[in-house]
């Protein structure tokens, strides 16, 4: 058995990569702390949640899908398409917004549902299927308008700038509670029902999941249509927090959320991984963000070096863990 | 292989009256299967009693898969009545046939080793409150349901942090959760060791008090002997017959499995040979934690058995001898030079060939046809600029299909549709071609049925007659006896005895030596190997 034994506890080798993650967050919030003024505050930490709550809704739907061993690539498409089609349903004709974002949801999750039909039914690579709904969902961006479109509808705008005031003067947006509601729903489908065991399941072999009588194929269409469902909210987060619809919006961003679910742990191979790693790993991604604006004088593109750092580490440390329990 | 059909006369003949037999849990009659260009089965009877192991015997290719199959529901019988406890059943797949009470576990552990033990046991039907799993009631389920096995595991813990042989349990334990009544082992061992083996045969003899008729197959002849109460043998798709294991000798089960009389079960080698010509020697040669030094010499047209437990060191010995791993110390003299062989390129160079253990995984491209495979060992001698013309592959292929029997005698067949024996003849033939002067051979003779492994092992007898050095690995013993000159006896990774291999020397002489000193050897082992060589002679 592999257990690394702290003190008296022992912790099962499961959750050492999640421990890592978390580790790392709170190491890098520490030197942080001291090494800027006005760091080491709460709000910060919020603010993380804040600036990347569509980036934790999408994690998480991409959690799902790579723990059954797969990988979605359309999922930054799907968020540029769907503030695309908020912004002009709502601009255009006029839409209230409780009839936009109810279809916005559900063309997501058909996309998801279309890509995860043809992935099982074929049985072809979801790199594949999916960097082809990747291309479509990008297109169809431009065949609504080449240009950024403003949202200026009352109702989303001023759900949009709510502040939901907590004590000691700290606040946080809507869009935080609704992605940590994404997040409590998932982390209770996938340890507490037996769709979320076949994820699990499917992800370790697919072939023994089959011959154990799981619903191997419906599991597989079902973390797609969730992915997709995810992707279309993370839009329409997306839409609150940018106030428009553009077809360049969320460009590469299926990379910042595939990293994100990676540094949380989640091993890309399938059947390993928690949803609070992909928490921990979109916090360590959010507040590499913010050091590098507190820093000042380096630019922005730090963080994508920092990111491929941490991925090197993270992809590094998941041999090393899988190398050793498997002895 | 067979040189006359089995009748059903014979059939009749076997043992059947004997008052004691208690009601037959499962009554398969009549069973025919026809595949396109083969009868697969025709009029097969089988009939399981409770409380019973009984083993499915024949060589590849006799129709065992196909019968099990049909039981279970993969495919449809076309002729036949299968009756489950006096009432006809006929399954539409393998869950309906488990949920009727009849669990398969496959030879290759189909689980998910990232899950739970628990969960394994559990998973599709875990045991659930207001809809959501409830896993403390889970976990104490799959700890009683363990306990039944004699087994107390840490059920939350993956299963993968467990050995195959745990792996397996874990898989008996899932399939007797649903109340099964008949338990189909399909080669449950092949991949076990000696110890692991034994724990799974207590878990059979409890499941057995219990009265679950088990259905056992499995390649190995002695296990077949310590455990199964009654065997059916077939042979071409038809039955030979039923047996009570007690009541025929191994000498006789392998006639009646292939169909003739077997010569090659006597030793192969009759009159002593004088051996002067050293091909290799090994001197101190070792590696820190793979095998302490040794010194052994192979001579031309000598075959040195190595013969000791799982992980004693015997692949390692000749991972060293091909170059596959570098030695730590001492040196390797060739022909009478000292040589390094730092690669298997280099041993290729002196007449070195190692047929691996792991024929799927080290040796066969499944997907490349049975020419490319064997053409592919020359092919890298000559480098890939110089392609061996397509006349001479064609002549040099044809020449050891025809050899080696590999059937079918086609060429261009992928070598992943070959049965076992054949793909190890395959990788034989890719060696044989390059005419080495040392052929290692390691467990050529693992997983293949009773008529290829004799005449594997024929061969390696013709080629040590003419002249070519043999190192033969086998796990069993009788096989290393039959075949070797010399056996060098391994222990914990040491190279503890070289024994000329006269009449004294017996399957016991080996096990003792092996075991003196060795304090994992369990009586019961020792008395099987006594058991099987009593029954032999």
């Amino acid at each position: 058995m592999t257990t690394l034994t702290l003190g008296r506890a022992s912790i099962p080798a499961k959750y050492l990569p999640v421990l890592v993650t978390g580790c790392l967050f709170v190491a890098m919030f520490m030197v942080g702390g001291i090494r800027y003024e006005g760091f080491a505050t709460g709000q910060i930490i919020l603010n993380v949640f804040i600036d990347n709550a569509f980036l934790l809704v999408m994690a998480v739907g991409m959690t799902f899908v790579i723990l059954t061993g797969g990988i979605d690539l359309s999922v930054g498409s799907v968020v540029a398409l769907s503030t695309m089609i908020s912004a002009s349903l709502m601009a255009g004709p006029g839409w209230p917004p409780y009839l936009v974002v109810p279809l916005v949801l559900a063309i997501g999750s058909g996309l998801g549902l279309v890509m995860g039909y043809i992935v099982h039914a074929f049985d072809i690579q979801p790199f594949i299927v999916t960097l082809a709904g990747m291309f479509l969902a990008r297109g169809l961006c431009y065949t609504i308008g080449t240009d950024s479109i403003p949202i200026e509808d009352p109702t989303f705008t001023a759900f949009a700038q709510t502040r939901i005031d907590l004590f000691a003067d700290m606040w946080i947006s809507p869009s935080v509670i609704i992605a940590l509601v994404v997040v409590a729903v998932a982390a209770y489908v996938l340890r507490y029902t037996r769709f979320g065991r076949s994820v699990y399941a499917t992800g370790g072999s697919e072939q023994s999941a089959l011959l154990m009588g799981l619903p191997v194929g419906r599991t597989k269409i079902t973390v797609y249509t969730i992915s997709g469902f995810c992707s279309a909210l993370g839009g329409v987060l997306l839409s609150f927090y940018m106030l428009s619809g553009y077809g360049l919006h969320a460009v590469g961003m299926e990379l910042d959320v595939i990293a994100a679910v990676v540094i949380g742990g989640t091993l890309l191979t399938g059947g390993s991984g928690f949803l609070l790693g992909t928490v921990l790993g979109v916090l360590v991604l959010g507040l590499i963000q913010t050091i590098i604006s507190f820093e000042g004088t380096l630019s922005s593109w730090w963080t994508k070096i920092f990111i491929g750092l941490l991925l090197f580490v993270f992809i590094l440390l998941q041999r090393l863990f899988s190398a050793r329990s498997r002895r | 292989m067979a040189t006359e059909p089995a009748s059903r006369s014979e059939a009749i003949n076997t043992e059947r009256g004997d008052m004691a037999v208690p009601a037959p849990v499962l009554t398969m009659g009549g069973i025919g299967k026809q595949f396109p260009g083969v009868k697969a089965l025709d009029g097969v009877d089988l009939r399981l009693l409770p409380g019973e192991v009984h083993a499915l015997m024949g060589e590849n290719g006799a129709g065992k898969s196909t019968l099990i199959k049909v039981l279970t529901g993969v495919y449809p019988a076309d002729a036949g009545t299968i009756e489950l406890g006096g009432a006809p059943v006929a399954f539409g797949s393998p869950l309906e046939a488990q949920q009727a009470g009849i669990s398969t576990v496959y030879q290759e552990v189909n689980l998910c080793t990232n899950l739970s033990v628990a969960e394994n046991i559990f998973i599709g039907r875990e045991p659930r409150r207001f809809g959501r799993i409830d896993w403390k009631r889970m976990r104490a389920r799959a700890k009683k349901l363990l306990s039944r096995l004699e087994l107390s595991l840490d059920v939350s813990a993956p299963l993968s942090t467990y050995s195959l042989a745990i792996q397996q349990m874990v898989a008996i334990a899932r399939a007797i959760d649903v109340e099964a009544r008949v338990l189909i082992l399909d080669e449950p061992t092949s991949s076990l060791d000696a110890g692991e083996v034994e724990q799974l045969f207590r878990v059979m003899r409890r499941l057995k008090e219990e009265g679950i008729a088990i259905l056992f197959v499995s390649h190995f002849l002695d296990q077949i002997y310590e455990i199964s109460d009654r065997m059916t043998i077939l042979r071409n798709g038809t039955l030979v017959g039923e047996y009570l294991t007690r009541e025929l000798s191994q000498v006789q089960l392998v006639a009646k499995m292939i169909g003739q009389e077997l010569a090659a079960l006597e030793r192969l080698h009759g009159e002593a040979k004088v051996f002067d010509r050293p091909l290799i020697e090994a001197r101190e040669l070792g590696r820190t934690g793979a095998i302490e030094p040794f010194s052994m010499t192979i001579h031309e047209g000598e075959v040195v058995g190595l013969a000791g437990l799982l992980g004693s060191g015997r692949t390692e010995i000749a991972r060293l001898l091909f170059g596959a791993d570098h030695a730590g110390s001492g040196e390797i003299v060739v022909s009478g030079s000292v040589t390094s062989l730092r690669t298997p390129r280099a041993a290729m160079g002196h007449k070195i060939a190692f047929c691996s253990e792991n024929r799927k995984a080290d040796g066969l491209i499944p997907d490349l046809t049975v020419r490319e495979n064997i053409i592919l060992a020359l092919q890298a001698t000559r480098g890939w600029t110089r392609p061996v013309p397509r006349e001479q592959q064609d002549e040099l292929v044809g020449k050891y299909i025809k050899a080696l029997k590999i059937s079918p005698p086609n060429p261009e067949h992928l070598v992943r549709n070959l049965s076992g024996g054949n793909q190890q003849k395959v990788l034989l033939a890719r060696w044989l071609i390059l005419e080495p002067r040392l052929l290692i051979l390691d467990e050529p003779t693992r997983g293949i049925d009773v008529g290829a492994k004799t005449e594997i092992q024929r061969l390696v007898a013709e080629l040590s007659d003419g002249g070519m050095a043999v190192l033969f690995i086998s796990a069993e013993l009788e096989e290393v006896l039959r075949l070797s000159h010399k056996v060098g006896v391994l222990r914990d990774r040491r190279l503890v005895a070289e024994l000329p291999n006269d009449d004294s020397l017996t399957t016991d002489v080996l096990m003792e030596t092996i075991a003196s000193g060795a304090s994992q050897m369990n009586a019961s082992e020792a008395s099987n190997v006594d058991a099987s060589g009593g029954r032999a002679s």
